[in-house]
């Protein structure tokens, strides 16, 4: 500002054109600058707006193959699958425990999946229930919760399909982790 | 403030004393801002600050970009791919990034040519003016890592020639190549290592050099222009003011440029593909596939351009262009606070800074003109030199002849061939230019498929795309392989004609559809130059019937020539729209009766027997056009009577005569399809 023009001015006019030409550069500035910023967030919050895969029917095993006795039985899921950019023609994605009740050919699907951390859930070193190695939930075969248990809520079960021809798929799905309610993942 | 002194301040007014007490930054903001600008604020003065804030937009959206960013061979051109065409905003990020630095290096040009003219590298500020050149070279070392990036063909083949240079270096050249490179050829670690002195350690050192820069500007004060004729200022506010109207028309020019091009599609009525707004994305990256249209960034055409000065000499030349006179021009610029010392030093750094920046655009200029100059030269002018050049094979002494000797024709005739020789370059250029863009926005066609990249890269997708790889294949660039024979002409097109008759073998345009089984069926076409008329069957059954039996009104009804015509494009998995079903069902019934086409050919099991004419079963259809490609002289085709088509089983691996199948029937991906399926 050109002190010899400003001299000429009424007294007040010099602060107020401080205080104008302080409040110009901080809105050039702060527009110039955030411009990058809200284009950068804008991409950064991309994800927010994608969803997981919809849930399925994903053949996993023969009916034969799952043990007569009760016992569970773990399966790979093979599917195909969308990471970002690059598609994946069957590829193991999971996996479910099935098992069936003796005499029985309705078969019960559990994902494999612990719901408390997401961790993968064994079958326990005895053979009589699972148990996740991370933190040591445990479950019956049926799914349910044996006390204490770090798990909020029961394994998720899986819509199962038996078809004529004996192949057994399931709806393939993720749920969130860490609650007691069972939620489909977005 | 005093430390115990209880404050009557309300409690923003409190914690700020609070922070005050204890780092003391009320100083620090006031040392920042309350700098005496001698002379007042000038609008020359803005430079070195639009730099920092187009570092700091660099940092910001290279950050971001980096969050999204994958370095390596197969997953660089597929995650900016998906940046620029899938990511809410990407685009904008992309953009912002890829033209900053451009704009970027007009603002160093433009800070260090206000440096010089107004003496600033002199004493006491030669440090600042050395620090200066330091982080000009770091700015363009950013420049050309960040290019490589994307890993798409423009700046691979940038990279490979940049890189290229570096190692005729003499003694350490080789081993600076392979380090810079990560081996000896370009792959992942040729990615991780510009990625990593892209966004690791040049900014980190240009951030180093950057404070030191900024706290001697400080040191010394800014340099006002002499003689001082005004009171002084302010920096803050009157200083700041003029350098944040600067940076906001920088980020305004650069806004410009991304949006203009969307916002004229927009007024004149069309709808906008966001993913193609902002910096271009070329195909991938492909060692095998050469690319004429390999070019740097605008600002480093000069320097190309330049190498071409010292063409001839070889590697001595190079040597020169690319690193001796680059190296003696730093040399006096990094000379110039002691050249300035000197009675008339200043005057000489300013006309040495001038006339480089001159010779610099004046490069560009020629660069750009030899690219481009078929856009304005009149091919017209040029028809003499042109016949004259393509009847001597271009031979001085036949030239020289032919214009009787007089050197004065001689003379105006080699400018002539000379403009000729720079239009056909230019020519070749810009169709070279117009390939890698159709190829680009292919790749990006191909890479939206609801199915995705296979892992194996965007690169493979492109290789096995019958659109791009089939003309090659065939040979329609360079007339070799099939097109050495074949034709593959639409007939409508003005030129098909001559075409077809330049060919020795059947045009393969639309081969399979109805219209091409229409002009076999045509009495007038079938021993014409566009079917068999430049091949041994011209005179052969196949002619002979459809000029005699087919041309028979009692034996041939027009309605069943037409059901056989597609029946046959059925066949080959064309299907004419028009056709019915009973109309397919009457055609292929025809075409198996032993008195019609079952006389010769064998039909779906009609007891002809192989061996007469070739298997109409599944004729044109994906397999049969294999087969014949692979073998044409085994009994389902012409065996014996092939007529010079070679067996291209022993000359190209299966895949790609299956990639050549698919593209003579116009088998490939299609996005708008896909968008009809999702949409059903």
């Amino acid at each position: 500002m050109n002190q010899s023009t400003s001299n000429r001015q009424p007294p007040g006019a010099d602060a107020r054109r401080g205080f104008l030409a302080k409040l110009a550069a901080i809105a050039c500035g702060g527009i110039a600058t955030l411009t990058p910023l809200a284009a950068g967030l804008w991409a950064f919050l991309d994800p927010l707006g994608r969803r997981s895969a919809a849930a399925r029917f994903v053949p996993v095993a023969e009916l034969a193959a799952i043990p007569p006795d009760g016992v569970p039985r773990r399966f790979p899921v093979v599917t195909d699958r969308k990471d970002a950019w690059t598609g994946y023609a069957a590829e193991p994605v999971g996996a479910v425990w099935l098992r069936r009740e003796p005499g029985s050919d309705v078969v019960q699907a559990l994902s494999a999946t612990c719901p408390h951390a997401g961790c993968s859930v064994e079958m326990a070193a005895g053979g009589t229930c699972f148990r996740c190695p991370c933190h040591n939930s445990e479950f019956t075969f049926g799914g349910s919760i044996v006390e204490p248990s770090p798990s909020p809520r029961s394994m998720d079960a899986l819509d199962c399909r038996v078809g004529k021809d004996g192949a057994v798929a399931v709806q393939w799905q993720a749920f969130l982790a860490g609650i007691a309610d069972k939620v489909a993942k977005r | 403030m005093k430390p115990g002194i209880p404050s009557r301040r309300g409690p923003v007014g409190r914690l700020a004393d609070f922070l005050d007490d204890r780092t003391g930054w009320r100083g620090l903001v006031h040392e920042a801002l309350f700098e005496r600008v001698p002379g007042g604020a000038r609008w020359r003065y803005v430079w070195g600050s639009t730099l920092v804030f187009a570092f700091m937009t660099q940092v910001i959206t290279g950050l971001f970009l980096w969050a999204s960013y994958a370095p390596s061979a197969q997953t660089a051109w597929e995650s900016v791919y998906y940046i620029q065409h899938e990511m809410t905003g990407g685009w904008l990020l992309r953009g912002i990034h890829h033209f900053m630095a451009q704009a970027m290096v007009v603002l160093l040009a433009l800070h260090l040519l206000q440096v010089v003219i107004d003496g600033a590298y002199k004493a006491p500020r030669e440090v600042n003016f050395w620090l200066g050149l330091v982080l000009m070279m770091l700015v363009l070392g950013m420049a050309l890592t960040g290019y490589l990036l994307p890993w798409d063909q423009k700046g691979y083949w940038a990279t490979i020639v940049a890189t290229n240079l570096a190692g005729i270096v003499p003694v350490v050249g080789p081993s600076l190549q392979q380090l810079i490179v990560g081996g000896s050829d370009y792959g992942h670690h040729t990615l991780t290592r510009f990625f990593a002195l892209h966004a690791g350690f040049l900014p980190a050192t240009l951030v180093l050099f950057l404070v030191v820069h900024l706290a001697l500007f400080r040191r010394h004060g800014l340099h006002a222009k002499q003689p001082i004729t005004r009171p002084d200022a302010m920096f803050w506010p009157d200083q700041v003011l003029k350098d944040a109207v600067a940076m906001l028309a920088v980020m305004a020019v650069v806004l410009g440029v991304i949006l203009v091009p969307a916002v004229r599609t927009m007024l004149a009525g069309g709808e906008v593909d966001w993913g193609h707004v902002g910096a271009e994305l070329g195909a991938p990256a492909d060692p095998a596939e050469s690319y004429a249209a390999a070019r740097p960034e605008w600002y480093f055409l000069f320097l190309f351009q330049f190498l071409k000065v010292f063409e001839g000499w070889g590697a001595t030349g190079e040597f020169l262009g690319a690193i001796v006179v680059p190296g003696l021009i730093m040399g006096v610029m990094f000379l110039m606070p002691i050249i300035g010392n000197w009675r008339l030093g200043h005057r000489f750094n300013v006309a040495f800074t001038l006339a480089i920046l001159a010779g610099a655009g004046l490069l560009t200029g020629l660069a750009l003109n030899e690219d481009y100059c078929s856009l304005w030269i009149d091919k017209a002018t040029l028809a003499a030199a042109e016949k004259l050049h393509d009847e001597t094979g271009g031979d001085e002494q036949k030239i020289a002849a032919a214009l009787g000797n007089d050197p004065a024709k001689i003379a105006a005739m080699r400018k002539q061939l000379a403009k000729l020789e720079a239009w056909r370059n230019s020519h070749a250029f810009l169709a070279a230019s117009r390939r890698a863009q159709v190829e680009a926005k292919r790749a990006v066609e191909l890479a939206g498929r609801p199915e995705r990249i296979p892992p194996t890269g965007g690169l493979d997708l492109v290789r096995r795309d019958p659109l791009l790889r089939g003309p090659k294949l065939f040979g329609l660039l360079d007339g070799k392989d099939c097109a050495s024979c074949h034709a593959h002409v639409d007939p409508a097109t003005p030129d098909a004609a001559a075409k077809f008759a330049a060919a020795s073998a059947a045009n393969l345009h639309g081969f399979g559809t109805a219209a091409w089984v229409r002009g076999l069926f045509d009495p007038m076409r079938v021993a014409g130059p566009e079917y068999f008329g430049n091949t041994a069957h011209k005179d052969g059954d196949m002619v002979t019937y459809v000029r005699d039996e087919m041309t028979d009104r009692e034996k041939w009804k027009p309605d069943e020539i037409a059901a056989v015509t597609v029946a046959l494009a059925a066949e080959a998995g064309l299907p004419d729209p028009s056709a019915t079903a009973a109309q397919v069902e009457r055609g292929r019934a025809l075409i198996a009766a032993g008195d019609r086409c079952g006389a010769c050919h064998e039909f779906g099991g009609n007891g002809t027997g192989l061996g007469t004419a070739p298997d109409l079963t599944g004729w044109a259809g994906r397999d049969w056009l294999v087969g014949i490609i692979a073998d044409p002289t085994h009994e389902r085709f012409y065996g014996d009577s092939n007529d010079r088509m070679p067996a291209f089983e022993k000359a190209m691996p299966r895949a790609q005569i299956e990639i050549l199948a698919d593209w003579l029937r116009g088998d490939w991906y299609r996005a708008a399809d896909a968008r009809g399926a999702a949409a059903e």
